[in-house]
């Protein structure tokens, strides 16, 4: 190692203006040019409301849950994949846990037994969080509405944003559902919950109608439970 | 005591008949096989004597249901050395006391069986290790595809901790085990199967695998379709990954033989064609997924396993009009004929099928000749071919344990008998050994489209026959009964339907490849590292549509 100053390295670390100044031509404000200039006009301010400027941030990086159910995942995963990349987009990152995901894309059939799981699931996802429902399984039932067993439809349990119909979507029309997700997103606007979902709740809650009676023995007081009112159901 | 019948040498009815002797209450025979009606206490000795005696060394089925006056399980044998061989044992009992004896201790797969015959339709097995619900929750009330269930009644499902199984018998000083909750909802789970693990430091000493988070009632779904046209579209979704014709041709075949229906020769050939382009991409999925799931390849592997599987739904997508839920079969043929020019369209294919060689040898090189993968695969997962066909075990995962046992040879149909191609064994019988399986039996699949392609080419413009001619409703005669299997990505696709004189069938039941796979789990699995759990679960390439239907 030399005693020498490290002139160089100040030399290679400092920005280097020659290349910009030829690029921008003479007589122009170095320090504030720039495209956003050019749109924004002599003001080298932007004003915006905080909230707009974060819901332009959340669309424009949003953090998918690797979640796959049923025949949609497939598709859901070409979508993911080569050829349609939806990472053009900026929806392109899978995480495998809920805790570091904002958006659940549900692909497929909810049946009784998972319902409960896909509630504790969307649950651990922080706010502000937002689901597109993928295929007609997840608005309707879809092909096995009438099956005895299956949830007729996402909604039923957790709100939804956006649905994507057909069985299955092509990848083209779930990357238009997440880029319609985004430009609400953008826009700051939310879904209303227009059914009341079913709940996780405990079972000593319920109100002890003839099944809880039958179920009592076999059930803590406080296990967590969902009860499917299957007569109620659309 | 041997007689030298478990070769797979002829068994005639007669010696059946003598083998059975009075134990026989009675005769029902199906279309694809006598069948003999025995007391429910005598399931044992009969199945082990058609075991021992006659070579019935497979059991490929098992179905339940309920009549007006009694329940019914019904046991559909086959051999391993030929499946054209079958017999049906027909259990009958009583309506208010739906008992019956297990078949547990004489085929291992009659465990899961006979639980889901208890979870679905209600009869009880005595016997057996360990009846508690399969696919449905515990807490269900009433089983629904028996007679009386009421389908609008409201029902409690339980989100519960799990308990360690094995903690009150292990007390050892010097280690603790562990309960580890695999999925449902886990990246290496391919769906929403859950596994609940047992460790003790790093070796799983228990697994048991708890399924029933897809089960969206296909049965039911078909037996309220109508022959003709509702019940095709529910094939496909039972193996999804692009599988759909190689499950369409399991109703097809058996709706067609039910009802007597002959398939012209012409839509044969397409049928094998477009069937065998669904397998080469099944089976791509397989490896791009294994190849995530054992070195957490998302990059190359995955990805390119998904490029070719574009590929392949573009041609798919040509012929059928769909990328993925096909619905091209029809009864007595397919649907339309292939797209218009056909030139084109054999064209794009062969450009496929030229291209399939370099890269199969771009995937031995990322693969299989890859360390790491042979370090996570060779030897572990160890599943023997006793064991594989005590557990019912078919297609990739049963021929990579030696089990030289394929549908399309043995118990021919389609087209597949004029055509040049192999049965791909392997004797490794280990996790490596199952994928190597897939990766060649991709390209005999090649093999056969190339071929079915050169007869497409040849074949006189005036007799393309599509589909044979079907009455517009199918109302096959009442109580005539079959049981037909095709081979289809995962292994031997079963349809076992009952007519009773209406348009739609009175019990239609699945026999389910991944269903008998995936319950070989623990086999593998016990006294292995965790790692290799994962790894073995991989390699059997279940998909979740296919085991809860
Ligand atoms: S919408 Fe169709 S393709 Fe999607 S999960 Fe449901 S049945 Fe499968």
């Amino acid at each position: 190692m030399s005693n020498e100053p490290r002139q160089k390295t100040y030399e290679t670390a400092a920005p280097s203006t020659d290349t910009r100044d030829a690029r921008m031509g003479e007589g122009m404000d170095d320090r504030f040019n720039s495209k956003l200039r050019e749109a924004f006009g002599a003001s080298p301010f932007i004003l915006t409301k905080f909230d707009e400027f974060m819901n332009w941030v959340r669309g424009s990086s949003m953090f998918m849950l690797q979640f796959g159910i049923a025949c949609c995942s497939i598709e859901m995963i070409h979508t993911y994949a080569i050829k349609h990349d939806l990472d053009r987009f900026g929806a392109g990152v899978p995480r495998a846990s809920p805790r570091q995901a904002d958006v659940i894309i549900v692909p497929g059939t909810i049946v009784s037994k998972f319902g409960p799981r896909m509630k504790r699931v969307y649950d651990q996802m922080p706010e502000p969080k937002f689901v597109v429902g993928m295929g007609s399984c997840t608005i309707s039932g879809g092909p096995f509405q009438e099956g005895y067993n299956v949830v007729k439809g996402a909604e039923e349990i957790i709100p939804v944003d956006i649905h994507v119909p057909g069985c299955p979507p092509r990848p083209e029309a779930l990357v238009y559902g997440v880029a319609k997700l985004q430009e609400r997103i953008k826009n700051g606007e939310s879904s209303p919950v227009v059914v009341k979902p079913y709940e996780l709740e405990e079972f000593g809650d319920l109100p002890r109608d003839e099944l809880v009676q039958q179920l009592a023995d076999r059930i803590d007081e406080e296990d967590l439970v969902m009860r499917y009112n299957w007569a109620d159901s659309p | 005591m041997s007689t030298g019948l478990e070769n797979g040498l002829e068994v005639s009815e007669d010696d059946l008949e003598t083998l059975i002797g009075d134990r026989a209450l009675d005769r029902e025979d199906h279309v694809n096989a006598p069948g003999f009606v025995v007391r429910p206490d005598q399931v044992q000795e009969v199945l082990t004597d058609l075991r021992d005696e006659a070579g019935f060394d497979h059991l490929s089925c098992l179905t339940a249901q309920q009549y007006e006056n009694r329940y019914e399980s019904i046991y559909h044998l086959k051999k391993y050395a030929d499946p054209t061989q079958e017999v049906s044992v027909v259990v009958p009992t009583a309506v208010d006391e739906p008992v019956s004896q297990s078949a547990a201790p004489v085929f291992r797969t009659a465990d899961w069986h006979e639980r889901e015959a208890y979870d679905l339709v209600g009869i009880e097995y005595d016997d057996h290790p360990d009846l508690r619900r399969i696919l449905l929750p515990d807490t269900w009330q009433g089983h629904p595809l028996s007679l009386e269930y009421d389908q609008e009644q409201p029902q409690v499902v339980t989100l519960s901790e799990h308990e360690n199984p094995v903690q009150p018998d292990h007390h050892d000083t010097e280690s603790d085990t562990m309960f580890l909750n695999i999925g449902p909802h886990h990246p290496a789970t391919h769906g929403v199967l859950h596994v609940k693990a047992v460790l003790d430091g790093e070796t799983v000493v228990d697994v048991d695998p708890d399924i029933g988070y897809l089960h969206r009632c296909e049965e039911q779904m078909c037996q309220s379709g109508t022959y003709r046209h509702q019940i095709m579209p529910y094939p496909d979704r039972w193996d999804y990954v692009s599988a759909g014709l190689l499950n369409e041709w399991a109703y097809a075949r058996a709706a067609e033989d039910l009802a007597d229906i002959e398939v012209p020769e012409y839509a044969q050939v397409i049928r094998t064609m477009s069937a065998e382009l669904c397998r080469i991409a099944a089976h791509m999925l397989a490896l791009g997924t294994f190849a995530l799931d054992v070195f957490g390849d998302f990059t190359a592997v995955f990805q390119y396993a998904f490029r070719d599987r574009e590929v392949v739904q573009d041609i798919l997508e040509d012929l059928t009009g769909q990328r993925l839920m096909f619905n091209y079969f029809r009864l007595g043929g397919v649907a339309w004929d292939l797209p218009e020019p056909r030139e084109e369209f054999f064209e794009k294919t062969r450009e496929f099928l030229d291209d399939l060689p370099a890269k199969a040898e771009e995937y031995h090189n990322l693969i299989t000749a890859n360390e790491i993968f042979q370090v996570r695969c060779v030897d572990t997962g160890i599943l023997e071919p006793e064991v594989a066909k005590q557990y019912g075990c078919t297609g990739p995962v049963a021929r990579g344990s030696g089990v030289d046992y394929d549908l399309r040879r043995d118990d021919p149909y389609g087209y597949y008998p004029e055509l040049e191609w192999n049965v791909v064994t392997e004797d490794g019988m280990d996790n490596y050994s199952r994928v190597l399986v897939r990766m060649q039996e991709v390209k005999e699949s090649a093999k056969i489209i190339e071929q079915c392609i050169d007869v497409l080419e040849e074949w006189p413009e005036d007799d393309r026959e599509i589909q044979a001619n079907v009455p517009r409703t199918l109302k096959p005669d009442a109580d005539t009964e079959v049981y037909r299997a095709v081979e289809a990505a995962k292994g031997e696709l079963g349809i076992y339907m009952r007519a009773d004189g209406t348009d739609t069938p009175a019990r239609f039941k699945i026999r389910s490849p991944c269903f008998h796979n995936l319950s070989t789990l623990a086999e593998m699995a016990q006294g292995e590292y965790i790692p290799d759990l994962i790894a073995s679960l991989g390699s059997l390439d279940i998909v979740l549509g296919e085991v809860d239907r």
